[in-house]
């Protein structure tokens, strides 16, 4: 009954909140009735996440009965459950934190389409994970894509703006027509067969039938998760678009390409055989490594973000990918875990990459840029924001004690567990996997050094940096809930995994795994070989933090401290340009990995006329080759050029040449009728 | 109760024990090189006189300055409290495996990290980007050097691939054993920041690696940064020594197998030192841009002891 409640209230206050958007004029109003329809509905929605996964409780609605919208079946189940958590505890800081951040948009954008289109985003993704049959899951889909769409041309007088929502909005309807034809398949044409159906009929199909299902699903759902080498559209939308609702789109819409892979392949398809694990996990370890590599050189602070996230989908994905090999050979438990570990991660990324972004926004919003190279000593001006920060980086770094390395933990022991396969030949892709992770994660670490260090630390390189402000209250408040998520999430992880075993339950197979895999407060491997407890780890670091000031206190160590100039090597006056930069952060790590980056390099030096010996300026420009864009898409769009020119020319404008299209078009139409 | 007291005991000793292996080491550097060398214990009067003295901070550093060497030294102890020194399995040994003890002391060197490029020098800077740089690069040999030593054991649990390697001593010389201990080997170097990798006892801003980070820290924190990163030479030898070799570990708690256990401990870490020693009066530090070829060896050799534990197995 509360759920019902909890759905309907959700469901009003999104829908509420889109419409008064619409109708309130500009200014202060219009921020408000956003905010607050977008912030009642994501409340909803995490509590009704919540008790679903706690009570363990599904929901069936059926809207068949109405007419305006029948053909549409919602049901909850625990998967989608997770996922209303994600967007509800996302949701619900977006919204708080769009408040304060879209005020700077009044007067110059639309606040009326960007607060529809927000609670639009979020109504969209609330009924995607509650879809029960494949007309209401591909209409949620649309309706995502497009108002996600809509909120990435906020900005739309800029170019740069306009470039990424087309790249944006022609991959997610390449990847809508394989979703498309995936159900056809599935579903026997009919759009509005249940899931349910789907899942008993699965079995019926051919092998290749399923094979097609499954690769549709992947290129589908892959293109809206940003797997390379579909994730060219991902590092260009998300940045240009406000930074709450990069958050959003970063942290909760890409999460939605895991979510609809799991229920097709694992609910849906009920697993397959050991290579769409290997593909699954393959993409997942290449994404990971590629991703952090392109961030490392990215000094847009919000493209740097972008490219983490192409790198966390790749981590999630080798969870999933582990589990489905798992599955494939009745390991049950072990498949358990993987997914376990994947969709933990899935929605610890969405806490802290959510919470990374509104404070990147927070930082571009003071210094009215993105690019790190222009900020610097931002930790003494706002304050807040860079605690913020520095709790996210060290979370997505994988740090203990944070959210990250419990999730990361998990996905490793799974991958540890790949002694069991029967087959050596398979076996040892989880070695290769486990490098992979590492260097990922042994990168990341580099990259949030970098991010943070370059940001927030040392002098202010530009005067916008030594003026900034810190943010206002409902940004900060927007961030520091999802830090606290973070924070809550590293220590709890003994409370959230059985709720994740319960969860999977009865998908494809798995078994109730509740017991297996949290003892106390510990982390457990399968038949507790493995244990480890990141409750009592932040706990004894916290102890150790405290006794050793005390400690020092009471041997009377000496407590005194002045403040100086830096060491300079008995140079006078330290400026901003000595100060290391991102680029030269990034340097040894570009020339490790030059093989990849093939950096392009031009110097030019502009010598004095009478000796060259005195230099007057010195240009460097640096660049790495963009393979995907040169090499796969590049031929992609000649071809779509080429075929366009030729279909230009039945174009001629003239109404008569029309009308006879009309005539031969009725024509083939009635003779392929009669047929 | 005793287990626990036990536990931080071990602690206790290492944090005691960590300066003088420093100082064992410079010194007998120093005769192999034909200097007299300062006396081993050196390392304590300098910790006394760090801790005694003012702090001089630069104006352009944050809290995170001030807060950093207080994180690095508690994550060096935690860490120490999850290495089975003198015995195992241990209480805290279900608190924290393998992963969590890398993790941990990659936290360190993340805040670590941080604060060198908080005063806005460039020599921090340049630490920084270095340690890092090494740091990411020996991250997946540590990994696979964990996989191979977790599929042996069945667990990642320190305690657990210590009791595993007492009970069955055959397996010590088979090759995935041998080629994980010179892989960790290789990475111990670069993470403590050893010959050829880095030089300890340079302040030379070509070579300098995490010299260049704390170039700016004085007093009590330059002293807890100090000992921590000695701390961390500690554990990385008695990781090497009892994970690989791990006789003299007591399995039982009674005084006599304890007392063993300590010295046969100090004869490990004492071997070690000596093999450093040695090691580093032979050969010349490496250029920084071939130092990822030294790390890329040392992975693939871990991952043949992988692949050699998988085949064998």
């Amino acid at each position: 009954m509360i759920q019902k409640t909890l759905f309907l209230v959700m469901i009003t206050a999104w829908i509420a909140g889109a419409a008064a958007s619409l109708v309130t004029g500009r200014g202060a109003i219009a921020r408000v009735v956003a905010a607050l329809g977008a912030g009642a509905g994501s409340a909803a929605c995490l509590l009704l996440g919540v008790t679903a996964l706690i009570t363990g409780q599904t929901l069936s609605l059926s809207l068949a009965q109405m007419p305006p919208v029948g053909g549409l079946m919602l049901r909850l189940d625990g998967l989608g459950a997770l996922f209303l958590v994600i967007i509800g505890l996302i949701g619900l800081a977006v919204a708080i934190y769009g408040f304060g951040y879209s005020a700077n948009y009044a007067g110059r954008y639309s606040l009326r389409t960007a607060g529809a289109m927000l609670n639009l985003l979020m109504l969209a993704l609330g009924l995607q994970v509650m879809a029960d049959n494949a007309l209401t899951f591909l209409i949620a889909w649309e309706a995502m894509s497009l108002s996600a769409y809509l909120l990435v041309l906020t900005e739309h007088d800029k170019a740069e703006t306009v470039r990424a929502a087309v790249w944006y909005i022609a991959m997610t309807h390449a990847g809508f027509a394989a979703l498309m034809a995936m159900f056809l398949l599935m579903s026997g044409s009919d759009l509005t067969t249940s899931f349910a159906a789907m899942r008993a009929n699965a079995a019926a199909l051919s092998p290749a039938a399923r094979n097609l299902v499954f690769l549709l699903a992947l290129f589908g759902f892959g293109t809206k998760a940003g797997v390379v080498p579909l994730h060219v559209w991902l590092p260009m939308a998300h940045p240009v678009a406000p930074s709450h609702v990069s958050a959003l789109m970063s942290g909760v819409v890409i999460k939605m390409g895991i979510y609809g892979l799991v229920r097709v392949a694992l609910d849906l398809l009920g697993g397959g055989p050991v290579w769409w694990g290997g593909v699954v996990l393959g993409i997942g370890a290449i994404s990971a490594l590629l991703g952090v590599l392109y961030a490392l050189m990215e000094h847009d602070l919000k493209r740097l973000l972008a490219y983490h996230s192409v790198e966390n989908i790749g981590i999630i994905l080798i969870g999933v990918g582990a589990g489905l090999i798992f599955h494939s050979y009745g390991l049950m438990p072990l498949a358990a875990l993987g997914f376990i570990g994947g969709l933990y991660h899935t929605l610890n990324h969405a806490t802290f990459k959510g919470l990374l972004f509104l404070c990147a926004g927070s930082v571009s919003h003071a210094t009215h840029t993105r690019n790190m190279e222009e900020m610097g000593g931002l930790i003494k001006r706002m304050p807040v924001t860079a605690l913020c920060f520095l709790i996210g980086a060290a979370a997505i770094s994988a740090l203990p004690p944070l959210n990250g390395f419990a999730s990361e933990w998990i996905v490793f022991q799974s991958l540890l567990e790949g002694v069991k396969i029967p087959k050596p030949e398979v076996a040892m892709i989880m070695p290769i996997a486990v490098g992979m992770l590492a260097l990922t994660g042994g990168l990341a670490v580099a990259c949030f050094v970098k991010a943070f260090g370059i940001t927030f630390l040392a002098i202010p390189r530009t005067q916008e940096a030594e003026h900034a402000e810190e943010a206002p209250l409902s940004m900060r408040a927007g961030m520091a809930l999802l830090a606290l998520a973070c924070v809550a999430l590293g220590l709890a992880p003994f409370a959230v995994v059985p709720m994740m075993s319960r969860m999977l339950a009865g998908l494809g197979g798995l078994p109730d795994t509740r017991a297996e895999f949290a003892r106390n407060l510990s982390l457990a491997a399968p038949n507790g070989s493995s244990l480890m407890s990141p409750t009592l780890v932040a706990a004894g670091l916290l102890i150790i933090l405290c006794l050793a000031p005390l400690v020092m206190l009471l041997l009377r160590v000496n407590r005194k401290l002045r403040v100086s100039e830096s060491w300079g090597c008995g140079r006078i006056g330290q400026t901003p340009r000595m100060e290391y930069t991102a680029t030269a952060f990034a340097e040894p790590l570009r020339r490790v990995f030059a093989e990849l980056y093939r950096p392009t390099k031009e110097l030019t030096i502009d010598f004095h006329p009478e000796s060259k010996y005195f230099v007057q300026s010195i240009e460097y420009r640096s660049e790495i080759t963009p393979w995907f864009e040169k090499y796969l898409y590049d031929p992609c769009l000649w071809f779509v050029r080429l075929i366009a020119a030729v279909v230009r020319r039945l174009q001629s404008g003239s109404l008569s040449a029309y009308l006879v299209y009309v005539a031969i078009a009725l024509l083939i139409l009635l003779l392929t009728a009669r047929m | 109760m005793t287990p626990y007291l036990l536990e931080i005991g071990q602690a206790l000793l290492a944090l005691l024990l960590a300066p003088g292996l420093v100082g064992f080491i410079r010194w007998f550097k120093a005769r192999l090189q034909g200097r007299r060398g300062a006396i081993p214990w050196q390392p304590y009067y300098d910790l006394r006189k760090l801790f005694g003295k003012e702090v001089v901070m630069s104006k352009n550093a944050s809290w995170l300055f001030r807060f950093a060497p207080y994180v690095i030294f508690a994550t060096a102890v935690a860490v120490t409290l999850l290495v089975p020194l003198v015995a195992a399995p241990l209480p805290f040994d279900a608190v924290g495996d393998l992963l969590a003890v890398v993790y941990l002391l990659l936290l360190g060197t993340f805040f670590l990290a941080l604060a060198g490029l908080d005063p806005g020098t460039s020599f921090g800077g340049m630490g920084a980007s270095r340690e890092m740089t090494v740091a990411a690069i020996a991250e997946p040999t540590i990994a696979l050097a964990i996989f191979g030593l977790a599929v042996g054991a069945g667990s990642t649990n320190l305690g657990r691939i210590v009791a595993q390697t007492l009970n069955h001593p055959g397996a010590v010389i088979n090759p995935g054993h041998l080629l994980g201990f010179t892989a960790l080997f290789i990475v111990m170097i670069a993470e403590t920041g050893r010959l050829p990798v880095d030089n300890p006892s340079t302040h030379l801003e070509l070579t300098m690696i995490h010299e260049a980070m704390i170039l700016e820290y004085s007093g009590r924190y330059l002293a807890l940064i100090e000992w921590a990163a000695a701390l961390k030479l500690l554990i990385f030898f008695s990781l090497l020594s009892n994970l690989f070799l791990p006789w003299g570990v007591a399995t039982a708690l009674t005084p006599g197998a304890l007392g063993v256990a300590a010295v046969a401990l100090m004869a490990k870490l004492v071997a070690l030192a000596a093999v450093v020693a040695v090691m580093e009066t032979r050969i010349a530090k490496l250029r920084l841009f071939r130092v990822p070829e030294l790390l890329g060896v040392s992975f693939v050799l871990a991952l043949l002891s992988v692949t050699s534990s998988f085949l064998l197995r």
